[in-house]
């Protein structure tokens, strides 16, 4: 819809319905006022056009300018030397919980260093860490229901562990081995949990908003089917390069006029790979889209897990209420990390300013101030952590590393819900070419081997 | 005003032209014949054997378990057919919901009239002006556990779904991997096809561009006894389906449909008229043109011509065109899209491809569709295959 060309694509289509019709002999003898008609009181200060209701009218000729408006404020529950800003704020969890998150954050941290290492060793292909967001995902995690279906984008490592993916889950995607729950299809990072109601992750940006707003509706009707049914929300991911997508628009119209339960969680870190904001989009971030969109909408420090713990709380609350209604959050943070193992962020951003958020605002250390402050955690308890953390990365990952691949008839498999006549010709197909040449190809390290493309005989 | 245009407008695309001599009308001479035309002669969907104009045609159907046929069947035109359908999927499984632009006060064309007002608001409902967004949100119901049946009002403006279509609704079940989930749930409606003055952005057929994408069903039915069977197995199947409606016979193609529910099988083909001296496979509209290019041409050339109604046209039933092309050894693939790289290209391929046809072919494949051309206005009757046409590539098969 941003798009002009698909604007005026519209403009024509609805033209030329009209035109099309053109031919009729029906004279309009008896006008019908239809919803789309003007009305107005006498004397009304305010006219109701179909499309702006409760709009005043003013003789005054003037453009609102978005200089004229205050910036959103970011909302923030400890500052960055782990200080209670918000007087009114106590923590409405054990000392034991909180220490859970800070592992959870601290675990996605030595897991990005140990994999973007094992990338740039050749052992993996690719790899995306999380570095400056941990607080985002593991704090929105810690207070969606469990239940609650969640849609990534491809930075939520954070989420998925604090929900319960496990090391072996984690490494057996990573090396797209047999206990791959992906099955050795997709890239690196592309985690995806039935169990733990987190959709897959796929590449293609801002395709999982729409996706989250129909989800929301599902949820939505069940409970209407079934009012003994639990309260669920959709919550979906993206980051601000996401936003400028059209399905960004499309989802966040749709989820507003159909009143989905949806908590759109925007991770905007300052960088869709080279691009910085500026080049990305004008305007007051992408908050103000909320409210343009008619949703409820707040923006938050991203680096302060409270502050992403209270802000998520309300705003599945605000998500339940009316029978349903989409809420945006902005959090704000920065791309501490390069993009992927296939950037390097020094080449269009200095190393200096890198090291300067790095060291001056830092959601991990953020936390741990409040901590030690608090009296829970200190530099033995820190260093333990971390050792027991990384030996258990890495147990995972040397395990992982050695396990088999998926069998390669599976490849046929799940492109339908049964194998066609043409994937089974096609398996067969397979088999005689690597039976032909066996020099050519390896497949001992695929769980089966060539037996694998036998196809299956009732299916 | 905006419904009023679009109820003429729908008149105006689909009433079947008398085939007496009207005094000639320059508004409407895009849609008119020559005078002295023999073969491009306007289709009678009254009389064409393709449709059931009787119950006990309509009962002889053998795909159709006999409870059904035992029970009432009921005119229908293919609007009426696929708002029957929509109807009883609705009505047999709360998980289906009906929606997109206009569509809850019936739709443009008519094919979701009384479905708010029955079923509820909640479950037939309008969205907006978002085709990527329609298809995303289908995808997302359906991953929850849905059957979202989501309606694209042309086919010409599927295309900002694409993305949706080709990247996750596709691909969804493959990704999701052990996971077990899909969009299997979904299914996509859009008219497609010319009308006699659709022009380029009213008239498109775009199948071909969904065939090249494994992991769905694409399906074109070519009357409203099909339509419902077909759009019923789609609703039901668990792969996504994209389900394409030639908008032309609307209101054109009338027949008796049987009134309880029932499901024709996917990814099966139908010889509708059997033949042994060449093969035309079709699906939609043109197999009302092929009928009438095939009456002349059995008539005039003496052969016998069989025609297959592809029906779900990927993934596609190659046993029963393979064992037609055995018996007939020449094959015409007739469609109303473009030529280029489209379904005929890959028929005419696959024929070739196996050995046991290859070997049985005497003449080439011939590909009978539009040119490779965009749908201009003014031109339509000469860029869509029509019977003569149709006709002259069997006399040349015949006589190759």
């Amino acid at each position: 819809m941003l798009n002009p060309l698909k604007a005026n694509s519209r403009v024509l289509r609805r033209a030329s319905i009209r035109r099309l019709a053109q031919p009729s002999v029906s004279v309009i003898s008896n006008p019908i006022r239809s919803a789309g008609s003007l009305s107005q009181r006498p004397n009304s200060g305010f006219v109701s056009f179909p499309g702006a209701l409760k709009s005043s009218f003013t003789s005054s000729l003037k453009f609102e300018t978005p200089e004229s408006y205050t910036a959103l404020p970011t909302y923030r529950v400890v500052d960055q030397n782990g200080q209670v800003v918000d007087p009114s704020f106590s923590p409405d969890i054990s000392d034991e919980a909180v220490i859970k998150l800070y592992k959870d954050m601290l675990y996605i941290s030595i897991m990005d260093l140990i994999m973007f290492d094992a990338q740039r060793q050749g052992r993996l292909s690719f790899y995306m860490v999380s570095a400056g967001e941990e607080a985002v995902s593991v704090g929105t995690s810690s207070v969606l229901d469990k239940d609650d279906p969640v849609f990534c984008q491809y930075r939520e490592q954070g989420l998925f562990k604090e929900r319960g993916f496990t090391t072996e889950q984690f490494m057996s995607q990573l090396f797209a081995n047999r206990n791959d729950n992906g099955r050795g299809r997709n890239m690196p990072i592309h985690y995806g949990c039935k169990p733990l109601n987190i959709h897959t992750v796929s590449s293609p940006l801002a395709t999982q908003l729409p996706q989250a707003s129909g989800a929301a509706y599902a949820l939505k009707l069940q409970r209407l089917q079934d009012p003994s049914s639990k309260p669920r929300v959709a919550a979906v991911f993206f980051g601000e390069g996401a936003a400028s997508e059209g399905d960004f628009h499309a989802a966040l119209n749709i989820a507003a006029t159909r009143s989905c339960p949806v908590v759109f969680i925007c991770r905007n870190n300052g960088f869709a790979i080279s691009t910085p904001t500026l080049d990305q989009y004008r305007g007051d971030g992408i908050a103000s889209r909320g409210i343009g969109y008619g949703i409820d909408t707040i923006r938050i420090d991203g680096n302060d897990i409270w502050a992403v713990r209270e802000a998520t709380k309300k705003a599945r609350e605000m998500a339940l209420q009316d029978g349903g209604k989409p809420v945006l959050i902005e959090a704000m943070t920065y791309r501490v990390s390069h993009h992927s193992t296939s950037d390097d962020s020094f080449a269009y951003r200095a190393r200096v300013e890198v090291e300067d958020w790095k060291r001056r605002d830092n959601p991990i250390t953020r936390l741990r101030k409040w901590m030690e402050a608090k009296g829970c955690w200190d530099e033995a308890k820190e260093k333990e952590a971390r050792d027991s953390l990384r030996k258990e990365i890495l147990k995972g990952f040397s395990e992982a590393e050695r396990e088999k691949k998926p069998p390669i008839g599976s490849m046929f498999e799940d492109v339908y819900e049964s194998l066609t006549p043409d994937l089974k010709e096609q398996m067969g197909q397979l088999k005689e070419l690597l039976e032909t040449y066996p020099e050519e190809y390896d497949v001992a390290s695929y769980e089966g081997g060539v037996a694998s493309l036998d196809v299956p005989k009732d299916n | 005003m905006k419904r009023q245009a679009v109820r003429h407008l729908k008149g105006a695309l689909a009433h079947p032209r008398a085939r007496s001599a009207a005094p000639l009308n320059l508004a409407r001479c895009y849609s008119t014949h020559p005078p002295n035309a023999k073969l491009n002669l306007p289709i009678d969907y009254s009389t064409t054997p393709l449709l059931a104009h009787t119950s006990a045609i309509a009962k002889q159907n053998t795909e159709i378990s006999s409870d059904v046929l035992h029970g009432a069947t009921k005119k229908m035109n293919l609007f009426q057919a696929i708002n029957d359908a929509l109807n009883i999927a609705l009505t047999e499984d709360e998980t289906v919901s009906v929606f997109g632009e206009d569509v809850a006060f019936g739709g443009v064309f008519r094919c979701t009239m009384k479905l708010a007002e029955t079923h509820g608001a909640d479950r037939v409902f309008n969205t907006p002006l978002t085709e990527q967004g329609i298809l995303g949100f289908a995808i997302g119901m359906a991953v929850e556990g849905m059957r979202p049946v989501a309606e694209i009002q042309f086919a010409d403006y599927v295309f900002p779904a694409f993305d949706q279509i080709v990247n996750e609704a596709a691909k969804k079940r493959y990704y999701e991997g052990a996971n077990g989930r899909s969009a299997g749930g979904m299914t996509v409606r859009m008219p497609c096809g010319t009308v006699g003055h659709g022009a380029l952005y009213h008239s498109q057929s775009p199948e071909a561009l969904f065939t090249h994408v494994p992991g769905m069903r694409v399906i074109m039915p070519r009357s409203p006894l099909q339509a419902k069977g077909l759009l019923l197995a789609a609703i039901r199947s668990n792969d996504p389906c994209i389900f394409m409606e030639p908008k032309i016979l609307y209101r054109a193609a009338v027949e008796e449909v049987p009134v309880a529910p029932y499901e024709l099988p996917l990814s099966k083909a139908e010889v509708i008229k059997e033949g042994k001296n060449v093969t035309i496979v079709s699906y939609g509209q043109p197999l009302y043109n092929c009928m009438a290019a095939i009456k002349q041409a059995e008539e005039d050339l003496g052969i016998s011509v069989e025609l297959i109604d592809l029906r779900t046209i990927y993934p596609w039933d190659k046993k029963t065109v393979f064992e037609s092309v055995q018996k007939t050894g020449r094959v015409l693939v007739v469609h109303e899209s473009m030529v280029n790289a489209g379904v005929g290209a890959e028929v005419a391929a696959a024929i070739q491809e196996n050995a046991d046809t290859f070997n049985r072919l005497e003449a080439p494949v011939s590909r009978v569709a539009g040119w490779s051309i965009h749908n201009a206005l003014i031109f339509e009757k000469f860029h869509v295959p029509d019977v003569a046409r149709i006709y002259d590539s069997i006399k040349k098969t015949v006589q190759y």
